[in-house]
């Protein structure tokens, strides 16, 4: 009883808000967003960590923005399973709510991006828009693309673009193994890095290449053991959150002595495994790195202060950044009104000069390769407080990490 | 194969083996005592890393070690007498349910305590290094105690594998519980008092033996042993809620295997699932590779070709589930097992 009421009272706010929204314009108006990602279980400290980021963000947005809108998130624990993902979907939906983010895991990201896509051809009116800030796998913007689904992250296509790009000029890689977890996400990196490493550096040679299940792997040994008895110098690897910790804690113990490219290497927990000690270097290619100047310092700084916990989810300014354009380009929180008009948008994301591409929804944005290094007087910052940080080795403009898309968009 | 390569693989799959005896040990033996599957057995491995996690923020690891075990102990002990050894007299369906349901319990109990994260609980600083390191040079194979060798660095093509200092610790500490179990239950007198009370209990009873305590104290005992594997198996990999679940299936397979209720067969069947599954991660050979080595070759149009070229690393995870079909199968009381199905 006492829930119904609730869901009554929320769904008569938006009512309301919505009415007054036709009369008055978007600014001063409450958009509820639902954060729809793990909250429990083995990726856990991942989501939480994202939940506070985007809710930092909010906070910092709500004093000031384009919209003059005030962002609240709604948070729900899809347990990182597709099928959680929908059942909370729903119940976002049921109150109301129009904006929906999840990044961890593609399984979960397509699922929601086909259910909010049916959602909105059946229920004209109650349209619901969907922030992809971390799901990668490329499929998304193309084969699967929606017209309701934003990536704020960049997709695995152009991460190898990138991590390439920057790998052909390393002579010392010469035989790369690759480890990843057995879902869209890890299948897409494997594909993708020996479709890209053929066509740049064709004489190296892959002499690995695991799949294994998501979060279920305790013990990384065996992998390590195989890694090491394959002479490799280089691993690529997009594991993420536990898969990569204890990944990098079992290289560890086995004193593996490659060097680790990854995706996710500053991601809640991993940091302090490698801090605990890594054979070789450590790399990350991702949109943003510990340096990045401008709003990237004082909002990690403030991050750390509030929460004693690294804010590394950029995707997340970048995100409300671009809602807020686009619902100060549209006059309104309607979603499908700041759909259209986030289409081709351009605005100033945390690392400068941004583009949502209109043809598929995939963000252009340059991409870094930065390195696990000790902090100095030019790098200060302390990611999980190890006094290591990740820096900037090479930065590759927007354009080279462009890739072009299959997708054919379906406007409403 | 080269030869370190198969030692550390072999080392790895002991060790994994012999955690996994720990747990299921203690399960065996409650089941052999008292007919009861304990299905809440792996939540007490999990009460006894969280446990240990919390005493070793306080006082260190070393009494964490000492102490986990006990407390989990009593608390398994209070569960049998005031809750098993009621619905006791309704069967065993009842029994299994009351297990079952204290699973969940015990899950969500943690998840208010600790929260739904992983904690972080590490081994001691002791403990921390690599114990050896196997030293595999292009022309021999060497052992050096502790970090790698310089030879490491200075030798091309030398490969230089370090065992870590922890994971030999939790072997050790998994033998010595495999002797003090089997020394208490076959030359003492608690343990004769414990054997009778399981095939002739009416005639230990008539003998003035408590045997209702003797219950109790083994499915204590055994809960201690589970705990005792929690803070082995905590520090060593993840301490996070779902730790029980992850091993809570592959005991059930263990004991299955190796026959219900014996310590031995246990034994036997989580030391081979260890190692089993160490080598077969690291393997890359699928039926396709065999068939082609017997001169069938397969290409991709030929007929199921995405089941026959399944590599055995990516199917490592469900060999014990297929071991378990197939002992139940062709020899249902398992490999050490007495009785019937």
């Amino acid at each position: 009883m006492q829930i119904s009421t609730r869901l009554h009272t929320i769904s008569f706010a938006c009512a309301w808000a919505l009415a007054g929204g036709a009369a008055f314009g978007q600014a001063g108006q409450t958009v509820k967003i639902a954060f729809i990602d793990p909250l429990s279980g083995p990726f856990a400290n991942v989501g939480q960590n994202q939940l506070k980021s985007w809710q930092f963000i909010a906070e910092e947005m709500n004093k000031k923005n384009p919209a003059g809108v005030k962002f609240e998130f709604v948070s729900f624990d899809n347990k990182g399973s597709p099928q959680e993902s929908l059942t909370v979907l729903k119940a976002a939906m049921d109150q109301g709510i129009r904006y929906v983010t999840q990044g961890n895991g593609s399984g979960a990201a397509a699922a929601i991006s086909d259910a909010v896509t049916k959602h909105n051809e059946r229920n004209p009116g109650k349209e619901v828009l969907y922030l992809n800030y971390a799901a990668v796998d490329p499929e998304l913007t193309n084969a699967r693309c929606s017209y309701w689904h934003f990536r704020l992250d960049a997709d695995t296509s152009m991460k190898m673009e990138a991590l390439t790009s920057f790998m052909k000029d390393q002579p010392e890689v010469k035989k790369v193994y690759l480890i990843n977890q057995n879902y869209a996400h890890g299948q897409q990196v494997s594909k993708y890095f020996k479709e890209t490493i053929a066509r740049k550096r064709p004489d190296v040679q892959i002499v690995g290449d695991d799949l294994h299940p998501i979060g279920q792997v305790k013990d990384f040994a065996p992998f390590v053991a195989k890694i090491k008895a394959s002479g490799a110098d280089s691993v690529v690897t997009g594991n993420w959150g536990q898969d990569l910790t204890l990944l990098v804690k079992a290289a560890n113990d086995a004193g593996l002595t490659a060097n680790l490219y990854t995706y996710y290497a500053g991601v809640s927990g991993t940091p302090t495994a490698l801090a605990a000690g890594v054979g070789g270097k450590v790399r990350v290619v991702a949109y943003s790195h510990n340096s990045v100047p401008g709003v990237v310092q004082q909002l990690q700084t403030d991050f750390k202060k509030r929460f004693n916990d690294d804010w590394y989810t950029g995707a997340t300014y970048n995100g409300l950044m671009m809602l807020s354009e686009g619902m100060a380009k549209a006059k309104s929180t309607d979603p499908v009104k700041v759909a259209a008009a986030m289409g081709g948008l351009k605005f100033k994301g945390f690392q400068g000069d941004v583009e949502m591409r209109k043809s598929d929804h995939q963000l252009q944005q340059g991409l870094y390769i930065s390195e696990w290094r000790k902090a100095d007087a030019k790098n200060p910052y302390s990611v999980e407080n190890t006094g290591w940080n990740f820096q900037e080795v090479k930065a590759i403009p927007a354009y080279v990490a462009s890739t072009p898309t299959s997708c054919q968009m379906k406007a409403p | 194969m080269d030869l370190s390569f198969f030692l550390i693989s072999l080392l790895n799959g002991l060790s994994v083996g012999l955690l996994l005896f720990m747990l299921a040990s203690g399960l065996t033996l409650i089941f052999s005592m008292m007919g009861v599957l304990n299905f809440a057995h792996a939540s007490f491995y999990m009460v006894g890393a969280y446990v240990a996690y919390s005493i070793t923020q306080v006082i260190g690891f070393w009494w964490a070690l000492l102490l986990a075990p006990p407390i989990v102990g009593a608390l398994g002990a209070l569960f049998e007498r005031y809750a098993l050894r009621r619905v006791h007299k309704f069967g065993h369906v009842p029994e299994l349910l009351i297990t079952f349901g204290l699973s969940y319990i015990i899950l969500e109990v943690v998840q208010l305590i600790w929260g739904r994260q992983a904690v972080n609980f590490q081994p001691p600083e002791l403990l921390r290094g690599p114990l050896f390191t196997i030293v595999d040079l292009p022309d021999a194979l060497r052992f050096a105690w502790g970090e790698k060798p310089a030879v490491c660095a200075a030798t091309a093509g030398a490969v230089c594998t370090t065992f870590p200092a922890f994971r030999a610790f939790g072997m050790g500490v998994a033998v010595l519980m495999l002797l003090a179990v089997w020394l208490l239950l076959t030359k003492t007198r608690i343990g004769l008092v414990i054997q009778a009370a399981l095939t002739h209990p009416e005639a230990v009873e008539s003998l003035g033996h408590n045997v209702p305590r003797v219950f109790m104290g083994v499915f204590g005992g055994g809960t201690a042993l589970a705990a005792l594997a929690g803070v082995i198996g905590g520090a060593l990999r993840v301490t996070e809620p779902s730790m029980a679940l992850a091993v809570g299936a592959v005991v059930f397979a263990v004991i299955v295997i190796g026959g219900m209720g014996s310590l031995a067969g246990a034994f036997v069947a989580s030391v081979g699932l260890g190692v089993i599954e160490s080598f077969a991660v690291g393997s890359d050979h699928s039926i396709a590779d065999g068939l082609a080595a017997l001169g069938l070759a397969m290409t991709p149009e030929t007929f199921g070709f995405a089941v026959w070229s399944v590599k055995l690393s990516q199917v490592a995870a469900i060999l014990p589930y297929l071991l378990l079909v197939l002992i139940l199968i062709f020899r249902p009381k398992g490999l050490f097992g007495t009785r019937e199905g």
